[in-house]
This record gives structure tokens, sequence and C-alpha cells, in this order.
């Protein structure tokens, strides 16, 4: 009822306005989520029958094969326990570091602030490029191991400096008040200003979680030799060129025919998969990424 | 402290003497800043400037067994191969039109998105749709390309729809036109709402008095839209804007990597694929830093011009 009075109040051209936003809302949301839903359809689709095409948000043949498939294979059990490692570490990493940098850049009193800013926000500006930093991290032995996930891109400026701008809104005189009672600044930076930055803390662990999550093209260039370094990402990316290379719906020669699977049908799968525990914990973390990218975006 | 002898100001500005001066006691105070900087100082010369260092291989004829020291110097003679290689000099156009093609769609559709989603009344459904639009930001490009490839594909949604309208089913991934529109959509489906945070942060900042001062006035959606929301909104697209024009030559890789075929290599290889293939496969060291350090110096360049136009303009400014 309110709805259609609301709607008489309006003019002409202001009603010819709604109704093209709700249109264009409605087709926006279609066209975000159809890929996905289809692709969900897919993977539970018998792949013989898949070949067909024509399946849309439902499958038509049920068959929980492709998961069975993806999850009997080594290689993914392997990427599974990698990508999920490098997550919680690299995180970790990234946040104890990027926050204790953060806290001492935004110290007034520190006596090389200006330089030491500088320094870290020329890194963001400027990169060496691939070659070098493939000649660094082979010198240092990063290559063709676990830690070239998480050392190399744990400390990065643009993250510090979205922590640095909430930290700098934290008022000088908690700081002062905790050192006139003897508070180093260890403590001072554990006790008092961590805990009044968690919503930031928060927002950069997301961030850096979902970029480890979603990474692969660190494990193609530094770990191609190391199958027990390999993450979903990359098997997932394999699976998509074998997909590209042949045709799509060849029937997978490993996999007998009987077990009706093809390289699309086991692709869905293994990207339900990859993308299932981020899509399920997004929607509860929205206020802090949203928090994190208006501090983040209007930076300096 | 020195300019005004008045007596409250001293206490409030600066407690601590001089500003940089280096003292014993406050060296001390300062002793575990000092340290864990000099920790994080020695890291990021490791992580961030050696690879700058290197550099210098892209005027040596770089061989890993003579190393930096030995290696033979060559000048500018692999930046004059660069300039003259016709494969380069055509991967440097598709890297800066996609990147430009990218920049401008991605901006438009996510201003455009955040204005009409701020129009939505209803408050669940504004939500509900926000928190859609997240969603293909958090799916990896490797996703994301596969799901195109899908959609793209000759029975697959896209074709079957021109077919319901009685078109030919086109293949989209065997014909050089096709890949720059499909690049800048791929960007676009995964970052609209993403972008939109931002403005819609700004949107909601600004004073409702206006659109009621408009309303009086006799303002429909339209004009609100034109005059107020839009300038309201102008500082926040500069500065995003300055943001986003030093990575135009960044945006191109993930896609044309994964998406690019032989047949379609003329228009989808960018800088960094061309990189990848001198620098890692062929293992021609200087070429792919010489390569990468062009591509690293046009970049700065392209944000300076940026930034001074903005100056000039007398609008907020990266530095």
């Amino acid at each position: 009822m309110s709805k259609k009075s609301k709607l008489k109040h309006l003019k002409g051209w202001d009603l010819a306005f709604y109704i093209c936003n709700g249109i264009f809302m409605a087709v926006f949301v279609i066209i975000t989520l159809y890929p996905v839903v289809n692709t969900i359809a897919v993977s539970f689709n018998d792949g013989i029958d898949a070949v067909k095409g024509g399946i849309h948000i439902w499958p038509r043949v049920f068959t929980t094969k492709n998961y069975a498939t993806v999850l009997g294979k080594q290689n993914i059990k392997t990427a599974a326990v990698i990508t999920v490692a490098r997550t919680v570490i690299g995180s970790v990493l990234s946040l104890v570091t990027n926050a204790l940098l953060a806290y001492i850049i935004s110290r007034k009193k520190f006596m090389f602030k200006a330089s030491f800013s500088l320094f870290w926000v020329i890194t963001m500006y400027v990169n060496g490029g691939l070659v070098p930093v493939l000649l660094l991290y082979k010198s240092l032995h990063l290559t063709n191991s676990f830690w070239v996930y998480v050392i190399p891109g744990m400390v990065s400026a643009f993250n510090m400096l979205v922590i640095r701008t909430f930290m700098q809104g934290i008022p000088d005189s908690l700081e002062e008040s905790a050192s006139l009672d003897g508070a180093g600044h260890f403590t001072i930076f554990l006790k008092i200003i961590s805990p009044l930055c968690l919503p930031v803390y928060a927002t950069i662990t997301l961030f850096v979680a979902v970029y480890q999550w979603n990474s692969w093209f660190d494990a193609m260039l530094y770990n191609r030799m190391k199958d027990q370094y390999t993450t979903l990402q990359y098997e997932l990316m394999k699976l998509l060129s074998s997909v590209m290379q042949q045709g799509g719906n060849a029937v997978n020669v490993n996999n007998a025919a009987d077990n009706r699977v093809t390289p699309v049908t086991v692709r869905s799968a293994a990207t339900v998969i990859t993308m299932l525990p981020i899509v399920c914990l997004y929607p509860f973390l929205q206020r802090y990424f949203v928090t994190g990218l208006t501090i983040g975006g209007v930076k300096e | 402290m020195s300019q005004k002898t008045g007596s409250v100001k001293v206490n409030k500005t600066q407690p601590y003497v001089g500003k940089n001066r280096v003292t014993f006691a406050e060296l001390k105070r300062q002793s575990f800043l000092v340290i864990t900087a000099a920790i994080f100082f020695i890291y990021g010369l490791i992580f961030y400037y050696i690879p700058l260092g290197g550099w210098v291989m892209a005027f040596q004829n770089y061989k890993p067994k003579t190393g930096l020291l030995h290696s033979k110097w060559v000048g500018l003679a692999k930046f004059k191969f660069l300039f003259e290689d016709d494969r380069f000099i055509r991967v440097f156009r598709n890297t800066l039109a996609m990147g430009v093609i990218n920049l401008i769609a991605t901006f438009v559709m996510a201003i455009l998105f955040a204005i009409l989603l701020n129009e939505v009344r209803n408050t669940l459904v504004k939500k509900g749709i926000q928190t859609i639009s997240y969603l293909p930001h958090f799916l990896s490009w490797i996703i994301v390309t596969g799901i195109l490839h899908d959609a793209l594909s000759t029975n697959g949604i896209v074709n079957e729809v021109i077919r319901a309208f009685g078109g030919n089913p086109i293949v989209f991934f065997g014909d050089t036109k096709y890949f720059w529109p499909i690049v800048a959509f791929a960007n676009v489906w995964k970052e609209t709402g993403w972008n939109a945070i931002i403005y819609l942060a700004a949107i909601t900042a600004i004073d409702p008095c206006l659109y009621e001062a408009a309303s009086i006035d006799g303002a429909g959606r339209f004009s609100k839209i034109l005059h107020i929301t839009l300038p309201s909104i102008r500082p926040t697209i500069i500065i995003l804007l300055l943001i986003n024009v030093g990575n135009v030559l960044n945006a191109g890789f993930e896609v044309q990597y994964l998406l690019g075929n032989d047949l379609i290599k003329s228009v989808s290889d960018t800088i960094d694929i061309y990189v990848l293939n001198w620098g890692i496969s062929q293992s021609d060291f200087s070429l792919g830093t010489a390569a990468g350090m062009f591509k690293s110096l046009v970049s700065i360049i392209l944000i300076l011009i940026a930034n001074s136009i903005a100056k000039r303009a007398g609008q907020e400014r990266l530095f």
C-alpha cells in the first residue's frame, strides 16, 4: 500500500527513472550471479551429458562424481593443504609486520619518520620487474620453497599506510600517559594501540588472505618443478588450460569413460571447491573491507 | 616553537627538543623503534631495492655464469633491440590500449553503479544488491577467465542468446576484434561492485540538505544526480583516477595470459607476457629486464604527468 502511494507522488520522468533503474539493477544482478550459479550446476551434472550443453541454473543429470574425482586427486589434496597454510601463515605474518611498521611510522617523535616513510612510499611506485626479482629469489634460495609465498610480499606499503592512517586517528594522549607510567614502545603497541586497531587489522588480514588464497602466478613461476608446493589456483589453472586445449568436451583418457567425467565438469567442481570458502565468508566481513577501503582509498 | 614567544603554545606542539636532532637520550627512548625500523629497512632493501639495482642488467649481456660484475656491458643495445622489434611495439600498444580501455570502462561503470544503487529506495534490496556486487571481486582471475571462457564458447550462454535472436554464433576467441572488449568486460564484471564502495561512501557523506533544497526548487532525480551527486564526489573520482593512471600498464597480465591463444596473439600479448617469454622462457635476462624497466619508467612518467595536471587544476594530488 505504501509503495503504491509513494509511486503516485512521482512525476513522469522520475517514475521512468525508477523503472529503468530497477531494470538496470535486475540485469546487473543476473549477469553477476548467473555464471557462478551455472558453474555450480555444471559441477553437479554428469560429464558426458554436459557435452550437449544447455545446462543453466540446475543440473540435468545429477551426479557427485565430479567432486569425487577432484577430491580423489592427490595433487588437489596437496594443493589444498598448501593453500590453507599460505593463507594462514601469510596473513598472520603480514598483519604483524605491517602493524608494527605502521606503528613505528605513525609515531610523531620517531627520529627517522619522514625519510623512513618515503623509503616505503617509493616501493609502491617503482619495482624492479619480473627478471631481477626472479634472480633475487633464486639467489636467496626462495625458489622451490614454500616461503616464496609468504616472505617476499609480507610488508606492503599500501597495507601499511592503511593501518598508519587509522593509527593517526588515535589521540596521542593515550601513548603519552602510558609512557609516563613507564611503558615502553613495544608495550604501548601491544596493549594500548593494537586493541584500538582491531577493525583495521581485520581489514588488512582479509585483504591479505584473499590475495593469498587467489594467487597462482607465484606457484607457476617459482615452484613449477615442485609438486609438493602447488596451490589450488595453480591446479585450477592447469585444468583450465587442459579444457582450452582439448576443446573441453573430450573425455579425459585417464578417467575411464564409465566414470563419465569430462575436463569441463571436473574443472567446474574444482572451481566450486576453490571459491566456496571465500564466497561463504565474505558477506559477513563486509563492514571490515568497507571501512578499509574508505580509509585506504583516499590516503595521503 | 620559535615563531611565537607566547606561553601556552610550547607544551602543546613539541614536547621534545628539536625535531630531527638525534640525541643519546632520545636514541635510548626510541631504541625499540630504531632497532625494529632497522630490520624493516634491511627487509625493504632486499626485497624492493635490490631488484631495482638489477636494472643494470638491462645495459649488459647478462649471463648467470659471469654474474653482474663480469658480464659484458652493451650500453643501450637491448633497448635498441626493443624499439626495433615489431613484436615489442605491438605488445606496448596492446598494453596501453587495454589499460586505457579498462580504466575508462571500470571507472564509468563503478560511478554509474554507485549512483544508481544509491537511488534504490528499499534498504534491504540495496544491501542485497551490494553484497552480490562484491562477489566477483573475491574470485581469482583463474576462476573468472574459466567462467568467461565457458560463457563465450560456441555453445555457451552468450551464443545461445545470439541464436535465440536468430543470429549466427560467434567464435569469440578466434577473432582479434573481440579480445579488447572481452578483457574490458571481464574487468568491469569483476570489479564494478568493489570499486563502487568508495563512491558509495562518498555519496553517503553528502549533506542531505542539498537534496532537500533542490527538491523544493523542483529538481528531479536526473538534475539532482547531475548537479549535486556528481560534483560532490568529484574529488574522490579525481584522486582515484590519479592512483590508477600509474597502474595503467600494470593491468595487463592475468586475463591476457590466461585467455590469449595463437590466433589472437597479435592483440592479446602484453609487455608482461613479452617479459615472461624473453626473460624467463628464453632466458634472455637482459632483454626481459630492459622491457620491464621501460614499463616501470613509463608508469612513473604517467604518474608524474597525472599529478602535475591535478596540481595545475587545483585538485587533490598524490604527493
